[in-house]
């Protein structure tokens, strides 16, 4: 609103701020007058502080939960595999079991995430191994009926030999079940994800191992469960090993991984995960009828772990993607290193290629 | 596994007798701001509309980002037009024109006759025209879907809904995509992305209705300014290389090139640009890798974690049976 009048003196009662220049500071109070350039250029520089990505429109509970339930299948299926060969019924039943409902239970959650579930067959009308979620699909379409003739063949107690074979079979494919989708996830432009595509398979597996041991040590009678009480502690040296080399290697792209909600996840798994898998190796000294219970809490503890930190990697990643910083900073280091190695001073020819 | 086995995306895809690969020159420093490409590509293209941040309300189309309504590429967004205001300084743009009957000035009729496809090269002045520093200057780019040369979207689709077409541009079938979303974060300009309501992924086609009949692509016809140059890709690039070295000669030192090396992380985009600051000004990644550059790389390091596993898991095994060992 105009508060000035045109006079033949010239104007009267001009507001002094109409001459302002955008953005100059006239130090009432300290405060900045004016109005402020939106985008200041120069270092860390960014759109409105808009993230470069677009964010990823995955569920956390659907595609966490589809991390964690492929590595809980696949872990199991090696369990039992191995409970099948050396005598252990309970514990071979309990995870031929886990792999069945787990594996069942991620195609509904994957399903449940696709824009048009009806569609879900379109991933098989071609093999494309440059698409991890292909291969997954394919690896699942074969993977999920062998874990379960495995399963239905124990339950049912018919067909000893078909049922040992599934089991083998499973366990072979077990594996690969488990760490596809850390390919899965790092085949992003996610920085926290794709920046970790070394350590991450090994990061999956480990936790898949120690979601299946807990599983284990619920079910079966620790006379059985020895093994899974081992593979508590072999699936936390990977899981806590690989997460630790992931987070120094990434810099500062590993930020998401150590503050905010994704951050608490992350240790909330990795102190769950060391403490659960060491309380895992002395739980059969309890004495008393308490020994028992020490197991399905120990296992309990392992199996909730295990979900912290498949939550809090996936929320991380998340969290990477909605901050152009993690984007823009690797990116620009790396132009400014290959433009000192090209003894090339110049600040913009050539910016981006 | 070889990804990426050639460097012509046509033809690695398949596409034998192609017409030449086609692409956008977005030379941002003739851009006006006045979003006709916007416009025009959600005409031609129906897509829906969409308030900020997702809000139908158009009402609430205010995101005091300078100019900006639109906030982004997206679903819903197929070129989004930034505005950018910075405290740098750039050619004082002089808008008086010598109306005169002065030989020397300019004619008016003649100009208005010419309509208003005047070319940069032979326009009075552009915002780049150098003249005495000013302070301020505003920056408007008209940014869109690179069509990369090795496109990330195009590889991780696991249904096969993202294809190369033979003008050598990506373009999902609506038919086909069920919504998995993977295309999305694998790309690493945030160019694709789902449309809610309706599940699918949505992005850019170059027009590919247009140009298959031999139209220009609805936002560079609608582009005023030219700012917006659509044709093969090789011309482009050409032109793009002499507009550059015009506007360095001129003492526009800042002036840049963006998606056009053939060498860089992506294998050279097919959509590029001419940029006046750091490309991360204008929301674009500096030095963007295809995501799926370490694929092979990643599959190994999983096929690795899997026998590590097996083994580890194994070995907890040794050490006999479960009724030997009963207590
Ligand atoms: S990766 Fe992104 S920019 Fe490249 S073609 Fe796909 S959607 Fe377009
Ligand atoms: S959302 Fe559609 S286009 Fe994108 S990767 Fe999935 S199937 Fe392909």
């Amino acid at each position: 609103m105009s508060t000035s009048d045109v006079t033949r003196d010239g104007l009267r009662g001009a507001h002094p701020e109409r001459e302002a220049t955008t953005g100059v500071a006239t130090g009432r109070r300290g405060r900045r007058r004016g109005e402020q350039p939106r985008v200041e250029a120069g270092a860390g520089s960014s759109y409105y502080g808009l993230p470069v990505l677009n964010q990823v429109t995955w569920e956390t509970t659907d595609i966490g939960g589809y991390l964690y339930l492929g590595g809980l299948a696949g872990a199991s299926s090696v369990l039992a595999a191995g409970a099948e060969l050396t005598d252990r019924p309970v514990l071979a039943r309990a995870t031929r079991a886990s792999a069945l409902g787990a594996v069942g239970l991620s195609l509904v959650a994957l399903i449940h995430d696709l824009g048009r579930p009806e569609r879900f067959l379109h991933m098989l009308r071609v093999a494309k191994p440059s698409s991890p979620m292909n291969v997954g699909s394919w690896l699942l379409t074969v993977y999920g009926p062998v874990a379960g003739v495995a399963a239905a063949a124990d339950i049912a107690g018919v067909l000893p030999r078909t049922r040992r074979a599934a089991t083998l079979a499973a366990a072979a494919l077990g594996p690969a079940v488990a760490s596809y989708t850390a390919v899965l996830i790092s085949d992003t432009a996610v920085p926290a994800w794709h920046d970790g595509y070394r350590e991450m398979p090994y990061l999956f597996v480990g936790s898949g191992a120690t979601a299946a041991a807990g599983l284990g040590m619920i079910a079966a009678p620790p006379y059985e469960a020895g093994p899974a009480r081992r593979t508590a502690l072999v699936g936390a040296v990977l899981e806590v090993g690989a997460g630790r080399l992931m987070q120094r290697r990434l810099g500062m792209v590993a930020e998401p991984y150590e503050h905010g909600r994704s951050g608490a996840l992350v240790r909330a798994g990795e102190i769950g995960t060391t403490v659960s898998a060491l309380a895992a190796q002395v739980v059969d000294r309890v004495p008393g009828g308490r020994g028992r219970a020490a197991a399905v809490a120990c296992g309990a503890a392992l199996m909730v772990s295990s979900a912290l930190t498949r939550f809090g990697i996936f929320l991380a990643g998340k969290a990477s993607a909605a901050d152009p910083r993690y984007t823009v900073e690797p990116q620009r280091r790396r132009l400014t290193e290959r433009r000192v190695e090209r003894g090339d001073g110049s600040g913009a020819e050539g910016a981006g290629g | 596994m070889t990804i990426h086995p050639l460097p012509d995306p046509v033809v690695a895809s398949g596409w034998t007798d192609a017409p030449p690969r086609m692409g956008f020159f977005t030379d941002t420093s003739v851009c006006i701001g006045c979003k006709a490409c916007e416009v025009a590509c959600k005409e031609w293209n129906a897509i829906p509309a969409r308030g900020t941040e997702g809000s139908s309300d158009l009402a609430q189309d205010f995101t005091a980002m300078s100019m900006d309504n639109s906030m982004g590429l997206g679903a819903d967004t197929w070129r989004h037009v930034a505005f950018i205001e910075q405290r740098k300084p750039l050619g004082i743009q002089e808008p008086g024109q010598f109306h005169g009957d002065d030989p020397s000035g300019s004619d008016v009729l003649a100009l208005a006759a010419q309509g208003s496809g005047t070319p940069p090269s032979e326009a009075g002045m552009t915002p780049t025209t150098p003249g005495p520093a000013g302070e301020f200057r505003w920056l408007m780019a008209s940014d869109v879907c690179k069509h990369c040369t090795h496109a990330a979207c195009l590889d991780v689709c696991p249904t096969g809904s993202l294809f190369r077409t033979e003008f050598g541009t990506v373009v999902v079938q609506e038919d086909i995509c069920n919504g998995c979303g993977y295309c999305v974060p694998a790309c690493p300009y945030g160019v694709i992305d789902q449309r809610p309501e309706d599940g699918r992924a949505w992005k850019c086609t170059l027009c590919y209705d247009r140009i298959s009949v031999g139209a220009e692509p609805a936002c560079a016809k609608a582009c005023p300014t030219d700012s917006i140059q659509f044709g093969p890709l090789d011309e482009l690039r050409a032109r793009a290389d002499a507009r550059l070295a015009s506007m360095h000669e001129n003492g526009v030192t800042d002036a840049r090139l963006y998606g056009r090396d053939p060498d860089d992380g992506v294998g050279g985009d097919g959509a590029f640009f001419l940029l006046l600051d750091e490309p991360e000004v204008y929301g674009l990644p500096p030095d963007p890798v295809d995501t799926t550059r370490d694929l092979a790389s990643m599959w190994r390091h999983a096929a690795t974690a899997a026998v590590t596993v097996l083994a580890g898991i194994a070995v907890t095994f040794a050490g006999g049976s479960g009724r030997r060992s009963r207590r």
